[in-house]
């Protein structure tokens, strides 16, 4: 009975059942865009594969398959045959389990270091766009300052500086020098959004800066920050990259950086022993081109301005 | 402030007809005073940070000059006593001495500021190179792609220069030399792939800048390939925004023809961001290069910071980082300078 007469009679509704359904609303409108974006499509294809390879490296490939000790019996730096479809590296493993575990290293590093990224940089633009005064500006000055700092060079520096490196150092270096972008795109939109009437009435009715900014500011920045934060990515994976490769990783995690370093190292290049140099770049290539792909349809899809273009 | 009302002008919407405020050129001048000022409270910023950030090593600073020959014993004990002292004594000498003029590298035994200036020639040619091709082809993808958006040739091309966006310049540069130096195949090795000049040849000769660019290409052409992308991406972005704009729509009903528009109108205008980018990307360049010339061997301050970080050489690294944002800084107030003289909006 009771169950019939809410069904006949929708007006009665609880406010949270109608937003629900407003969310689920917008959210397949959302989704009905971004698949109608080719580019975000193959983007996201692309990277569901690696995800996939990632999550089930141990089922593909034996963890020992990667310990030089185990493989002490094959030939080094061998061109790829029937045992080993992409060649071994100069350590006898064969390189597409090397490879495969890879995934989760650069995967695992990218979104771990782009969430600090999000996080630092939100708080800072919201805050540095909230408050005017003092606390406003030396928050925007911080942010100008910091996006002088050439980004390769500092984060070279700062692996070097602080010395032994595990995958959290990395994470940490990459993660607190990629924020200035997010906090000034924030901060733009936060300056938008608190024009905006409905900020003036949680102002009136007595709203702390607290709530006015995580309850009507942060709601509205958030796409703006998730599509920013998938190009940041993108950038954090092809640092991780250039770090590892210059010496500066995590000398126990087999990264695609670290393989294309002990490429180099065995002398790859000089060699022609294409089937070492190849793999982990294009791997690289293809995570980041996913993610830039990814990103750029969000910004598209969730950015009326670009999207009415 | 002066940061702070330039960038709120340039992301603002422009009016556009702003009563002249004393001449065009009071104008032009103040804002450029502005800029100094902005850009030397960054580098005071910049010194403090490089302060902090290289008194966080690990060790007995003493033992890493160890290897140096040169240095007498009396000396290593003040290098000592200067790299122990309280942080707030150090501060002191570091004002002082904020380039660390007097700096000794820890790895050659030699005054860094001499190794940069020895490292320095090369890199600037790199810069060149690289910034000449990545800007004329570009540039040139980029309009083109932008005009005719949705024809082949912008399909085709932005699926390539996203592809060059997302490689690893280093990588490419290995590539580069397993195909055109290594060779391999029916690609000939035809470029040398270290060094940036056979040695004992004059640079200043024919033979001797034949050599360098011989030497150039490969590294150049690694390196532009993702500033190319950079480039084309942006100048594409730009045309499109012009392409609906009244102003070419009047130019097309004065029966003008289309290259003429394109060339006379809508290039002109949506070159601003670009132009911006290319400047501030040669601030970057300078300390961007460290993986293409350390794959190239290429002797300039890239490879320079390569050996000063596995050499853990604190001060020669302190003074390149030095070099790197003073760049950067320096190319950033270019850049505004020369957005400022074209557009006259942006003066305030």
């Amino acid at each position: 009975m009771r169950r019939a007469s809410t069904v006949t009679t929708p007006k009665k509704l609880s406010p949270y059942a109608i937003a629900r359904m407003r969310r689920k609303k917008s959210l397949q409108r959302f989704a009905q865009a971004f698949f109608g974006q080719p580019a975000g499509v193959i983007g996201l294809v692309i990277l569901s594969v690696f995800v996939l390879l990632a999550v089930s490296a141990p089922l593909l490939f034996d963890r020992e398959m990667l310990d030089i000790t185990e493989t002490l019996g094959n030939e080094s730096l061998e061109p790829p045959n029937g045992d080993f479809w992409l060649g071994t590296d100069e350590n006898g493993r064969s390189i597409l389990a090397v490879l495969v575990w890879g995934a989760r290293a650069s995967l695992v590093v990218g979104l771990a270091a782009s969430l600090i990224s999000m996080v630092l940089g939100t708080l800072i633009g919201i805050g540095s766009g909230h408050y005017t005064g003092l606390a406003g500006s030396a928050l925007q000055r911080l942010t100008d300052w910091f996006l002088v700092i050439p980004f390769i060079p500092l984060v070279v520096v700062l692996a070097a500086v602080l010395g032994q490196r595990g995958l959290g150092t990395i994470v940490l270096v990459l993660g607190v020098t990629s924020w200035p972008g997010t906090a000034r795109l924030v901060r733009a939109q936060t300056l938008s959004v608190e024009g905006r009437p409905y900020l003036e009435r949680a102002k009136v009715l007595g709203d702390s800066d607290w709530q006015q900014m995580t309850k009507h500011v942060l709601p509205n920045v958030m796409p703006l920050v998730i599509a920013n934060t998938t190009l940041t990515v993108a950038i954090v994976i092809l640092s991780e990259t250039t770090l590892a490769f210059l010496g500066l990783g995590d000398p126990f995690l087999d990264s695609w950086g670290t393989m294309l370093d002990k490429a180099t190292g065995a002398g790859a290049a000089s060699t022609g022993a294409w089937w070492y140099l190849l793999p982990p770049g294009i791997c690289v290539i293809l995570v980041v081109l996913a993610f830039t792909l990814i990103g750029r349809t969000l910004e598209v899809v969730l950015n009326p301005r670009l999207g009415s273009e | 402030m002066a940061v702070a009302a330039a960038v709120r002008a340039a992301d603002s919407d422009p009016e556009p007809q702003r009563p002249a405020r004393g001449g065009q050129q009071g104008g032009l001048g103040r804002f450029i005073g502005y800029r100094l000022v902005a850009g030397l409270g960054t580098l005071v910023f910049v010194l403090l940070f490089n302060f902090f950030l290289f008194r966080m090593l690990p060790g007995d600073p003493a033992a890493r000059y160890r290897a140096v020959k040169s240095i007498s014993p009396a000396d290593l004990a003040k290098i000592r006593d200067e790299l122990t002292a309280p942080l707030p004594q150090q501060f002191v000498a570091y004002l002082k001495d904020p380039l660390a003029l007097d700096g000794i590298s820890s790895w050659k035994g030699q005054p860094v500021w001499d190794l940069v200036q020895g490292r320095a020639w090369p890199t600037l040619v790199l810069l060149g190179a690289t910034t000449i091709v990545a800007v004329v082809i570009g540039v040139w993808i980029g309009i083109k792609a932008g005009w005719n958006r949705g024809s082949r040739f912008d399909k085709v091309s932005t699926a390539v220069t996203l592809l060059f966006y997302a490689t690893p310049e280093f990588w490419l540069g290995l590539l580069l030399i397993l195909l055109f130096s290594t060779g391999i195949g029916f690609f000939p090795g035809i470029f040398p792939s270290g060094g940036v000049i056979d040695s004992g040849i004059d640079p200043l000769s024919f033979e001797g800048i034949t050599s360098i660019a011989d030497h150039t290409v490969l590294p150049a052409v690694a390196l532009a390939a993702v500033y190319l992308a950079e480039y084309s991406l942006i100048m594409r972005a730009s045309m499109v925004d012009e392409l609906g704009q009244d102003y070419l729509m009047t130019a097309r009903a004065k029966g003008m023809m289309d290259h003429m528009v394109r060339r006379r109108h809508a290039v002109p205008n949506a070159s601003l961001p670009t132009i911006t980018l290319i400047f501030l990307n040669i601030g970057f360049i300078i300390g961007g290069a460290i993986t293409v010339e350390t794959v190239f061997s290429y002797p300039g301050l890239g490879l320079l910071t390569f050996e000063a970080v596995s050499e853990q050489d604190y001060v020669l690294m302190q003074a390149l980082f030095l070099v790197f944002t003073m760049s950067v800084i320096v190319f950033n107030i270019i850049a505004d300078i020369v957005i400022a003289v074209i557009d006259p909006r942006i003066r305030t």
